[in-house]
């Protein structure tokens, strides 16, 4: 009986477990399983899918999820392969599994899993490799009144659609930066809300500069010009290179006031104008949610729209032996991108040579979110909207006031001190709402590297009191 | 450029941590010309992954004892005198310690080593087991016994080093935080000249190593050996909950592992609230260099453990796992005052697991060693070259 999982020389655990089963993961599980490997497929939600592919709430009755979702179909193609799968004993998936940490054994992972609240919610997956395709989290940069009730996030407004089908107004500006705001509005209009406007704090010219890559991309054009035509027979006005700067109301959103910004997203002085709305949806595009990884030492790069992603190889090999990272968590790019990788990684464990077409596919497409992230990386001017009083950590009231006093009085140079110092960042979302923020004020004094987060989601201390014993092993 | 600064110092403290923190306190409150210097932020290294244990109760007479009980006094002092607010600043909370035993074999031991702290002046109230509920509602029934230390007290690590340090830099010390120490210069009679960082050379006639877990390569620096080890331990923190502790609350095999010498695991949930809600849950002790590696073991045996004590806890969700490296001697003393083979050189570290609450006692009696006084308390249990050279 070997006395630690390290010992265990396991010839019964799977071949392959991927965390997350959006695009990315799905794509690479359905591969690997293609490719003859025995794979396990883990999502924290009930169903495959993951943000993009959300499904709307059982007992809806909703007829038409397709109506809310582009290439819905894609998703369908797969998840009936991964049904075959499972059928024949090939893959497994096990929805409600929130992996919270992954832990190196002698010949793979022990992948530590909560399921509920309960001592006996405790899993153990046990992997020769793992799959990183844990997608990506919403940034958010704070402005006067975003904890108003009635401001939304716009990824969240989009999954309050997708999931329950319902809006989070009548009247919604949509704003802050990146391709999701035209998606966001569009499925918006298109679920009959009035959005008096788009408010986009860059040109939107960032794509020109390097058209050749874009032109590769054919699906990228038309699936703009879809949002763009939406927009346009529901008369959404575009308002590039601005930002809501407040939100007004005291129990709920009433208004916005939009202000233009100057190339370094500083508001101009004298531009601003009000706009009266019942909800915000808002959003400066995604960060990778890479903290399984980082925890290990797997090494990073800070892309260019500034979000730290795992650094990968050609075969989307993480640093970290038998840990690989495919989608969103390499650098966001969308959903055909995660699709792609997904694909390219099931291959690379499973010591498969990928097409052509594929590699191909995957080079233009990641060319194309280089691209993006470069256009929509915010500039340093975007602190000139706080207030002093503006609250920059929501979960532990942390207002900008303490922030800066942290930095210029008591010598905070880097995101870490300034958490110790005023607890921002130490709430119930552990700093990936405010990091950014925080990161920005604190400026940096020492390269300080990646948010470490031993547990990638809170864990019941019944179940890290259980211990990681075999009666919570899931093999094949 | 290697450049002079201006005005002429008269200490250099490398580590702004919590005991470079108060080295530099007191060093300027007794009118010295300080600079600070760290590789990292403020609180960046041991203190800012500490619990904040200013604890009398864990320790038997002698040495580190007297140690303690000079910096709960000086704790006290602080929070009180500067500028009234500090002591909320750094939340400071007086709240004492409670240890118990599930035994009463266990509760005989605590009797004999209480007896020997009070011969002391520790302030140690045995509590019968039917009375510990009274104390600490929440705490499991059935245990034989405790004692209570009404002088055990808390604070926030980082806000105590970064509140020390504004005291200090109100006094016109300086902070230079981001550059690291790549040289101490010592002039040809061999004494101490001053420090160079990678951007600057900061003269002065004396240097404090307040390096904590780094401090033995500090000490190389300057040429001598001080066999400074990590010692690795994680605290769990746990969701914001109502007041459900309101001690310090320990077993009694927490002070065996203390005084531990073993490499191996050792670990004895010390278990308290903070003002912000989240209930802290330390203390694991082991052996394994710098390796931060999350311990499955480790999280199952402070979770059983703070359950065990505490059975409400159970049901909540802990939130996240910090880790640190104490910096710990082979006699488990930490090093301080001035080194007997340097002139000039003085060391601040060491101190294990309780450098929180020893930093000002720590930074007292160097500043008194510094200003030519008599230390308050004797220093030669804590002289650098007590260790054969490696």
């Amino acid at each position: 009986m070997p006395t630690s999982p390290s010992e265990a020389h396991d010839s019964s655990a799977f071949d392959l477990a991927v965390v997350g089963a959006g695009p990315a993961g799905l794509a690479a599980a359905v591969t690997a399983a293609d490719l003859g490997l025995r794979c396990v497929l883990l999502d924290g939600g009930p169903s495959t899918g993951g943000q993009y592919y959300r499904h709307p709430a059982p007992g809806l009755g909703a007829a038409r999820p397709d109506r809310l979702h582009h290439h819905w179909s894609a998703y369908t193609g797969l998840a009936e392969r991964l049904a075959a799968h499972e059928g024949a004993g090939r893959a497994a998936f096990r929805g409600g599994h929130q992996v919270w940490a992954l832990e190196r054994t002698g010949d793979g992972f022990a992948v530590h899993v909560t399921r509920g609240p309960e001592s006996t919610d405790r899993a153990t997956v046990r992997a020769r490799s793992v799959l990183l395709a844990t997608g990506a989290y919403e940034r958010q940069l704070p402005f006067p009144g975003w904890t108003l009730p009635g401001v939304v996030t716009a990824g969240g407004a989009q999954a309050m659609l997708k999931a329950g089908l319902v809006l989070p107004g009548r009247r919604i500006v949509v704003a802050g930066s990146g391709p999701l705001l035209l998606a966001a509005a569009s499925s918006l209009v298109t679920a009959g809300a009035e959005v008096p406007a788009v408010v986009e704090a860059t040109a939107y010219l960032g794509y020109a500069r390097r058209p050749g890559v874009l032109a590769s991309v054919p699906g990228k054009l038309v699936e703009g010009a879809g949002h763009g035509g939406a927009l346009l027979r529901h008369g959404v006005r575009l308002r590039p290179r601005s930002a809501v700067v407040e939100a007004h109301g005291t129990d709920r959103v009433t208004g916005v006031t939009v202000a233009r910004l100057d190339a370094d997203w500083r508001p101009v002085p004298g531009t601003e104008r009000r706009i009266d709305c019942d909800a915000l949806a808002v959003g400066h595009g995604l960060l990778p949610q890479i903290d399984l990884a980082t925890e290990l030492g797997a090494r990073t790069r800070t892309g260019p729209d500034g979000a730290v992603a795992l650094e990968v190889d050609a075969r989307l090999r993480t640093s970290v032996p038998g840990l690989w990272s495919a989608g969103e968590t390499n650098g966001v790019g969308g959903a055909d991108l995660a699709l792609a990788e997904g694909e390219l990684a099931a291959h690379a464990v499973a010591g498969a040579l990928p097409t052509a077409p594929l590699l191909r596919r995957r080079a233009r497409l990641r060319a194309f979110a280089e691209l993006m992230a470069a256009a929509h990386r915010p500039g340093p001017g975007w602190t000139g909207w706080l207030r002093p009083d503006t609250d920059v950590c929501r979960c532990e009231e942390v207002p900008v006031s303490a922030v800066r006093e942290a930095v210029d009085e008591l010598g905070a140079g880097d995101p870490r001190t300034v958490k110790l110092l005023t607890r921002a960042g130490m709430g119930w979302c552990q700093g990936r709402m405010c990091g950014p923020a925080v990161a920005c004020l604190a400026g940096s004094v020492v390269a300080s590297g990646p948010d470490r987060r031993p547990l990638g989601c809170p864990v019941p201390l019944s179940q890290l009191a259980a211990g990681p014993s075999a009666e919570f092993d899931d093999r094949p | 450029m290697l450049k002079t600064e201006r005005p002429p110092l008269d200490l250099v403290v490398v580590g702004a941590g919590v005991v470079g923190a108060a080295c530099a306190y007191y060093a300027a409150r007794a009118g010295l010309a300080v600079a600070v210097v760290d590789r990292g932020p403020v609180a960046g290294g041991t203190t800012g992954a500490g619990e904040g244990n200013l604890l009398v109760s864990d320790k038997e007479p002698g040495p580190e004892l007297d140690l303690a009980l000079l910096s709960t006094r000086l704790w006290r002092e602080l929070a009180e005198d500067l500028g009234g607010d500090l002591g909320a600043a750094v939340e400071y909370e007086p709240k004492g310690g409670v240890v118990v035993a599930s035994t009463a074999a266990g509760q005989e031991a605590l009797r004999a080593f209480a007896a020997g702290q009070r011969a002391v002046g520790v302030v140690a109230e045995e509590v019968p087991g039917e009375r510990l509920r009274e104390l600490e509602p929440h705490l499991a029934p059935g245990l034989a016994g405790g004692f209570h230390y009404p002088q055990d007290a808390q604070v926030q690590p980082a806000l105590a080093a970064a509140h020390l340090l504004r005291a200090a830099r109100r006094m016109g010390a300086e902070l230079i935080t981001g550059e690291t120490v790549t040289a101490v210069d010592r002039g040809p009679d061999g004494a101490v000249r001053g420090v160079r960082t990678d951007r600057r050379r900061l003269a002065a006639p004396a240097v404090v190593n307040a390096a904590g877990t780094w401090g033995g390569e500090l000490a190389a620096l300057a040429g001598v050996h001080l066999p400074v080890m990590p010692r690795r331990g994680f605290v769990l923190v746990t969701e914001p909950l109502p007041r459900v502790v309101r001690h310090k609350v320990y077993a009694a095999d927490y002070v065996a592992n203390v005084a531990s010498g073993s490499a191996g695991l050792e670990t004895s949930a010390v278990i308290e609230g903070t003002p912000g809600g989240p209930v802290l849950i330390g203390a694991s002790r082991e052996r394994v260099g710098f390796d931060r590696t999350l311990s499955q073991e480790v999280l199952r045996r402070l979770a059983v453990q703070a359950a065990e004590l505490f059975p409400v806890l159970a049901e909540v969700a802990v939130m996240r796992v910090y880790r640190g490296f104490r910096p710990y001697l082979p006699d488990h003393l930490p090093a301080i005052g001035a080194d007997p083979r340097v002139a000039g050189l003085y060391h601040a570290c060491g101190h294990e697991g309780a450098g929180i609450g020893l930093a000002p006692a720590t930074g007292l009696l160097i500043s008194e060693q510094l200003t030519g006084k008599q230390p308050e308390q004797d220093l030669t249990p804590f002289r650098a070259d007590r260790f054969p050279a490696g």
